[in-house]
């Protein structure tokens, strides 16, 4: 077993919570920059500098935040589910608490994609909410995150919580495929999605660039906010070792 | 027993006969309690019911909702009826001795699975079409209503299996679990309806049934893994 290297070491060293903690307090500055940077610049670009839509004016701006929050929450889902897979599989205690810290999260981006949503809708389709598949398959995402926090905060036990969790995410994972087609047959209104891996994308280039400059900005953000979340759940989990009262006497 | 059996033979020999006396002390279990049986089909008489009362008596208005209507009371009655599935095997211990035995556990939660659907889900089938006569469901869409509960009913025990299975160990479960499996519920629900509501246009109804099909060879395939798995974790602490 022992010679029969098929995962990288340092896969194995973010088990240790202790590692996990010293290598996420060397990256988060770096992406706390890079988070700002992008944000501000790519919010700025978005309002002042990219042209106005020729049908919607300027109220099309809204997507600069409207599709990011949208492709982080499902993002969000993903990296929940795999994060649950590895905890199940390796029993890693960094990976259940990446699973806790994730869904919160994710789950206020979907409230985020939902909320602007309805502001666009408001004046272009002239109703808050309709039943469209994509905004019916985003609330059903944001009752899968509900669920499994629901799941993680009703169980005492830390260890038996993040199982529980990890087997509802990978099985909402499953299904989140056949919910996005149930739904897209049973109604649809939405425009199709605006970024395609596999195709260029409808807009001009002045008006995608800061779109893209805002959803890399986004997943920066995602990335402090889930350290600092994983941060604050090592220490708490952790608080009996001898590290983390070496660390907290430090301070 | 004969000592020079095949041991493979052997094996799938304890595999039924495994399947087949879960099935029978399920059955068993349940019609020593029969209001167990009765409790989620009165329930499903009662909402449906509620509807009338509540929207409008008028027949046209009703017959138009009644697709949904029964689907989302069926649905709300396997639902209720699920939290029940692992809990008075959980108090009295024998869900422990269950997992402590050789026997694979996939097998025992298909079975209990089963066995639970015989009880709710065939009849909640077998109960709608008093309640499409009470909504004023034309008579063309009985057919396609009993089918898509048929094969919808059993994907609808499964996940809800599931569930089940994770909140064993919680004192409140019964909140909990339509909060987990509700969302999980929409995709059997949307071609549910959809199917009956094929059938009253006179629109064909293969396809619906062929999607409906697919999700319950998916959800028999890997429920039970998941239903198996919950159950370790919901044991272990």
């Amino acid at each position: 077993m022992a010679d029969k290297k098929w995962m990288p070491r340092w896969f194995y060293q973010l088990a240790s919570p202790r590692w996990c903690y010293q290598i996420t307090g060397k990256l988060l500055p770096w992406f706390a920059v890079a988070a700002l940077v992008l944000l501000v610049g790519g919010s700025v670009w978005a309002l002042a500098f990219a042209p106005a839509d020729y049908q919607q004016g300027n109220s099309f701006r809204i997507i600069y935040l409207h599709v990011p929050s949208a492709i982080l929450a499902q993002s969000a889902y993903m990296l929940m589910a795999v994060a649950g897979a590895i905890g199940l599989i390796w029993k890693m205690k960094v990976a259940d608490m990446v699973l806790k810290s994730a869904a919160p999260i994710g789950a206020s981006m979907a409230v985020l994609a939902l909320a602007t949503g309805a502001i666009w809708g408001k004046p272009t389709w002239g109703s808050w909410w309709v039943w469209d598949a994509r905004l019916t398959s985003m609330l059903i995402l944001f009752f899968l995150y509900l669920g499994v926090m629901a799941l993680n905060s009703a169980i005492e036990n830390e260890s038996t919580a993040a199982q529980a969790s990890a087997v509802l995410a990978l099985v909402g994972l499953v299904n989140i495929p056949i919910i996005k087609y149930s739904v897209e047959w049973w109604n649809t209104l939405h425009q199709p999605a605006t970024f395609k891996l596999t195709e260029k994308p409808a807009m001009p280039v002045e008006m995608w660039l800061p779109l893209l400059v805002m959803v890399i900005g986004f997943y920066c953000f995602f990335a402090v906010s889930l350290m600092q979340r994983l941060r604050n759940e090592i220490i708490w989990r952790e608080r009996r070792t001898g590290w983390v009262r070496e660390l907290l006497d430090k301070q | 027993m004969n000592m020079h059996t095949n041991p493979r033979q052997q094996a799938s020999e304890g595999m039924a006969g495994l399947f087949m006396a879960t099935c029978r002390r399920e059955f068993l279990l349940s019609f020593r309690r029969k209001s167990d049986l009765v409790n989620p089909l009165i329930f499903f008489l009662m909402v449906a019911t509620l509807f009338p009362l509540g929207v409008s008596p008028e027949s046209g208005f009703l017959a138009q909702l009644a697709p949904g209507v029964v689907w989302v009371a069926a649905l709300l009655a396997t639902l209720l009826s699920m939290d029940a599935l692992f809990r008075s095997d959980y108090e009295d211990g024998s869900l422990e001795q269950l997992l402590l035995s050789p026997q694979p556990l996939f097998v025992v939660a298909l079975a209990k699975v089963i066995a639970h659907w015989m009880m709710t889900g065939l009849a909640l089938t077998l109960m709608a079409p008093l309640l499409g006569v009470m909504l004023f469901l034309p008579a063309e869409g009985m057919p396609g209503l009993m089918l898509s509960l048929l094969l919808g009913t059993p994907t609808l025990s499964l996940i809800g299996a599931i569930g089940a299975a994770l909140t064993v160990g919680l004192k409140k479960g019964g909140v909990l679990i339509s909060l987990l499996v509700l969302p999980l519920y929409i995709p059997v629900l949307i071609f549910g309806s959809s199917a009956v509501q094929a059938t009253v246009t006179g629109l064909p109804l293969g396809g619906y049934l062929a999607l409906l099909g697919a999700l319950l060879a998916l959800a028999l395939a890997l429920a039970p893994l998941a239903i198996s798995a919950a159950l370790r974790i919901s044991i272990s602490s």
